[in-house]
């Protein structure tokens, strides 16, 4: 079985986000980056098929030398080689020009499974995996939580509003990962060493047959026009040193009369 | 110019979601601004007779899809029928609520036009030129980015759910059947089996009172005293990440990056110091109450309300009383 793992070089959640003095962008000057962490239950499931079943995984992303760190660290997992799509005219795309390029490696590596996050933590958008679907014209399921395989026929679960959806599908097909649907491993010393001896293959627009028009900034039909910090909120009102239940009557009556809350 | 617009009424069992009035209510106040017609898109079966309940939140025209092979969702099928629609009518936006229905269907629908797409959007304004301008909190909400969109394409447009309240607007809708021909693929991946919702709990994206606990819990015994303050002002329990990576409660739960963004009424967390990757998912409710035993907590410099107290102590009092207000 051959997997496929699209991953994304995204900063760690727990990295401060300051907007650019352009106010057009973010300022990631001196932030920490790891692998988006949605698509690390990906790689994670991807691994595991592989030691069920048998076969090759390949970790994939589009971007620019930085984003081989995060390739090296799939590899450090257990991933089995890596392709970068490394090409000046994919910069500026917007989602959908990335889905084109990640379609072209899909069409040129012809994988069994395709892996993603839900969604990258930085743009937050929640649309990758259900558009290589349409590019590739591949079935799909995301932000699952569970997967079955037998037979050829995968049997996946996701939560939907106060409940979930059981997913029936055949390969090849496409799946995106909610967090809850496996652990995911840490990487060993070992790994990390045999990383390096571990394959990039960096391929162009030319070498998927993906057109340069309909990727990169010249075929955005997503604009941005600003980056602003979220509304700043300051600390209130703080109730202390008063027994319990003084503590209890003085916030419903806050919540109730003044923030007309509840 | 594009002046149409068209949104989805997203229905489970024969029953329109709330997110389909509130994607009604953004859809027609679009349309007004660009001078057309706000037509929804409902798609399923035995769904005709409800269609045109659409037509109360602002829809001029209900373009129905239904058939038996639709009443679990297919996600190509269904996009497949949502575009046959887009096709006809050439609009200049489409507004879906970002559901786990509507935000596959969105996305599949833009990238069946080769249209832009932004999701889970805060803000929607009419813009320039009939191309809305949107904002969509990025970072989980670490910083909020605002867009437009070029080209001679829709705008495909995801709205958070529960942020935009539904507004009566009545308008005789008109209901037109749509004939739909699937594809092969069309039904490659489907729903064979929807699990209920147990006991009839709010899911945390649509609650507009969310009560979360984190490490200050101390264990998964004791989440029935959020949950019982929860269930007395009708709201959803959330959670911080340490108390769902402790496994003391569920991932459904999680607030926070790599849980749910919410923007509830009333935000009370219990026992969460405040880590920034939990700010970034609640820090946009309207109101926000911590309680916490160590006044130095990151989360009381976000909190309107801040009772610097043991939770245990505190919460059962804060469900007793609000028992007694609703009763009175």
């Amino acid at each position: 079985m051959k997997i496929l793992v699209c991953v994304k070089r995204v900063p760690d959640t727990s990295a401060l986000i300051k907007v650019s003095a352009d106010g057009k962008s973010v300022d990631l000057s001196g932030v920490e980056h790891v692998v988006a962490p949605f698509d690390e239950f990906g790689l994670e499931e991807a691994l595991k098929l592989k030691e069920a079943e048998g076969g090759e995984v390949v970790a994939v992303t589009v971007g620019d030398e930085a984003s081989e760190e995060q390739l090296r660290s799939c590899l450090a997992l257990g991933a089995d080689r890596a392709v970068i799509v490394k090409d000046p005219a994919a910069d500026g795309s917007d989602g959908l020009g990335i889905a084109r390029m990640l379609a072209g490696v899909i069409a040129r590596e012809a994988p069994d499974i395709v892996f993603l996050g839900k969604q990258a933590t930085d743009t937050d958008s929640h649309a990758m995996g259900a558009q290589l679907s349409v590019l590739t014209s591949r079935p799909f399921a995301s932000a699952i939580n569970s997967l079955e395989l037998s037979g050829g026929t995968l049997k996946v679960t996701r939560p939907i509003e106060g409940g979930a959806e059981v997913i029936e599908m055949a390969l090849p097909a496409i799946l995106s990962a909610e967090k809850g649907l496996n652990e995911p491993r840490y990487a060993t010393l070992k790994g990390i060493m045999m990383a390096k001896k571990k394959p990039i293959d960096a391929v162009t627009l030319a070498d998927l047959g993906v057109d340069a028009g309909t990727v990169g900034e010249g075929a955005r039909r997503v604009v941005i026009e600003g980056v602003t910090p979220p509304p700043s909120r300051s600390a209130g009102q703080v109730i202390k040193d008063v027994t319990p239940e003084e503590a209890a009557k003085q916030l419903l009556t806050l919540l109730r009369d003044e923030a007309k809350a509840i | 110019m594009a002046q149409d617009v068209i949104f989805f009424g997203e229905q489970r069992g024969g029953a329109f979601r709330k997110a389909a009035f509130e994607a009604a209510t953004v859809a027609r106040k679009l349309a007004d601004a660009y001078g057309g017609k706000c037509h929804g898109v409902v798609i399923g079966d035995g769904v005709s007779g409800i269609a045109g309940d659409l037509g109360r939140y602002g829809a001029d025209e209900v373009h129905v899809i239904e058939d038996a092979s639709l009443a679990l969702v297919a996600p190509i099928a269904y996009a497949e029928a949502f575009e046959t629609v887009c096709r006809n009518l050439s609009p200049a936006a489409i507004v879906f609520t970002t559901t786990a229905m509507g935000e596959d269907l969105a996305a599949m629908v833009a990238a069946r036009l080769g249209a832009g797409y932004v999701s889970d959007c805060v803000e929607v304004e009419p813009g320039d030129n009939n191309t809305p301008r949107v904002t969509h909190p990025t970072y989980a909400g670490k910083v909020i980015t605002t867009y437009t969109f070029q080209g001679d394409f829709p705008a495909v447009v995801g709205l958070r759910p529960a942020t935009f309240t539904p507004v009566e607007n009545a308008k005789e809708a008109t209901v037109t059947p749509v004939a739909f021909q699937p594809s092969e693929q069309a039904f490659a991946s489907k729903v064979v089996d929807v699990q209920a919702p147990e006991g009839g709990k709010i899911d945390l994206s649509e609650a507009t009172v969310v009560v979360s606990g984190g490490r200050g819990m101390k264990g998964p015994e004791n989440f029935h005293v959020i949950e019982e303050l929860t269930d007395a002002l009708g709201g959803a329990t959330g959670a911080s990440r340490a108390a769902v990576d402790a496994g003391w409660i569920d991932h459904s739960h999680q607030v926070g990056q790599t849980g749910r963004t919410v923007s509830p009424d009333l935000y009370i967390a219990c026992g969460i110091s405040g880590a920034i990757q939990h700010l970034a998912g609640m820090s946009s409710s309207r109101v926000i109450v911590a309680i916490n035993k160590d006044p130095d907590a990151p989360i009381f410099s976000v909190a309107d309300y801040g009772v610097v107290a043991d939770l245990f102590e505190i919460v059962p009092l804060l469900t007793e009383g609000v028992r007694t207000m609703k009763a009175e």
